[in-house]
């Protein structure tokens, strides 16, 4: 599979000249598949660029995973050209509610007055479904979720293909309430789809000295991020969803400290940042552009 | 639900204690309701134990261990059966408590809070009135991750009155 970021701040946009470098679009994250499909990770600000520069090479038929229906994941929904096209067939995946549709969720957001068209009038075939727990196949990929520690329902997901796993938890925050340290490994949330993943994708909001100040705001921290991809036993950690109060400059500090906790794989961490791709297939994985 | 449409529990209901599948305790991950369950019962000084989908208790606090007589990093897992065997519970009347009449049981077999006093022994025999009450956690996903149980120590007054 190949993997692209389009966005990869946390909460809200961040676009000008001290965000350039690692880019200032909310979530987003495009995988491509050896089958053709598509598969597009969150609906952030990012999936706005995603769908001007690909639409020509989309099949038919794509996939959108929402880990969950946070503004910044879901902004740019009403802004992804094949929505709009009445040749396209999106399915869009995210997390199980007791109470409420998938459906009915996400038009509370595409709906006057938030926005000026209604969910049920785009004129591409949408399709609703709740996140897998069990693993289901896309083209040549296994797709399975599980519910993640964060504010409100919230889902990880994990893609296979070609003995290759990429795991998404943009949102987390494994550490609230317990020790990473001393916890054991199955008892952490996100573990049961990150363990030993090729490719994790980990939220790494807070420096470390600024986690204090928002516990319980559903995001990590530095050390959190490490600790929790040790403990999974992952090969290799892309830091995401930055804070949108940190620059370029800063995010360069981010990366150091983490690398410092994991000085004898720091070529293992890197920060995530807009165009940066990743291919991971049977030859191995080949971060690129980071 | 009833019982028997459970497809992790037998149908043993009229054993002592509830029966469940013979597999040995499984090591995976812990569905998310377990985990919260988890770290609530590991910050309260209130005995908790948590029950995972198969009927075995996968963890119990410290305010647990006085009743268990051993943490339980040094216990580890347990089937349903043993932890029933471990607490010896009775009626308040001093009869033999069915695990399928005990709130974890019900909670497990039919998927809804209970609540009642019984006696239960500690490691070294000492008997204690309790309340307990247990309940099923479900995800937002619908599925029965396990179960909670609290016990609380019946006052003297309480208890005589």
């Amino acid at each position: 599979m190949d993997v692209r970021v389009w966005g990869c701040r946390g909460s809200v946009a961040a676009p000008g000249p001290t965000t350039v470098k690692y880019g200032g679009n909310t979530s987003c994250v495009e995988v491509r598949l050896a089958s053709g499909q598509v598969l597009v990770l969150d609906a952030g600000t990012g999936i706005r660029p995603l769908g001007v520069v690909t639409q020509s090479s989309l099949c038919p038929e794509l996939h959108i995973l929402l880990t969950h229906l946070h503004l910044d994941h879901l902004q740019g929904l009403g802004f992804f050209r094949p929505l709009f096209d009445p040749e396209m067939r999106i399915h869009i995946w995210g997390p199980p509610s007791p109470v409420q549709p998938l459906a009915e969720r996400i038009a509370m957001y595409l709906s006057p007055p938030l926005f000026p068209v209604r969910l049920e009038e785009v004129p591409s075939q949408v399709t609703f479904h709740d996140a897998p727990s069990e693993g289901v196949t896309i083209g040549s990929a296994t797709v399975r979720s599980c519910l993640v520690l964060h504010q409100g329902p919230t889902v990880g997901y994990r893609i296979e293909e070609d003995g290759r796993s990429l795991v998404y938890l943009p949102d987390h925050e494994p550490s609230l309430g317990t020790d990473l340290r001393s916890v054991p490994a199955e008892w952490m949330s996100g573990y049961e789809i990150a363990h030993e993943a090729d490719v994790l994708f980990h939220d790494a909001q807070y420096r470390d000295h600024e986690y204090g100040a928002h516990v319980g705001w559903g995001h990590s921290g530095i050390a959190h991020a490490m600790e929790f991809a040790d403990k999974a036993g992952v090969q290799n950690l892309v830091l995401f969803h930055h804070d949108p109060y940190h620059d370029d400059v800063e995010l360069e500090e981010v990366l150091k400290e983490a690398r410092q906790l994991w000085p004898a794989a720091e070529d293992r961490v890197c920060l995530a940042n807009e165009g940066m791709t990743i291919e991971m297939g049977t030859r191995g994985v080949r971060v690129l552009g980071c | 639900m009833r019982a028997e449409h459970l497809p992790i529990a037998s149908a043993v209901a009229d054993g002592h204690y509830l029966d469940v599948d013979s597999e040995a305790p499984a090591t995976g991950a812990k569905p998310l309701p377990l985990i919260l369950a988890r770290e609530l019962a590991s910050n309260l000084a209130t005995p908790m134990f948590v029950i995972d989908a198969r009927g075995y208790l996968v963890y119990y606090n410290d305010a647990a261990a006085q009743l268990i007589g051993k943490p339980f990093g040094e216990k580890g897992e347990i089937s349903a059966a043993e932890f029933g065997a471990l607490l010896n519970m009775k009626t308040v009347e001093g009869e033999p408590l069915r695990r399928r009449d005990s709130p974890s049981g019900i909670a497990f077999m039919q998927r809804r809070p209970a609540h009642r006093r019984l006696y239960a022994s500690g490691y070294d025999g000492t008997e204690w009135l309790l309340h307990a009450t247990a309940y099923p956690l479900f995800g937002t996903n619908g599925e029965m991750s396990g179960v909670v149980s609290v016990f609380w120590p019946v006052g003297d007054e309480e208890a005589t009155s």
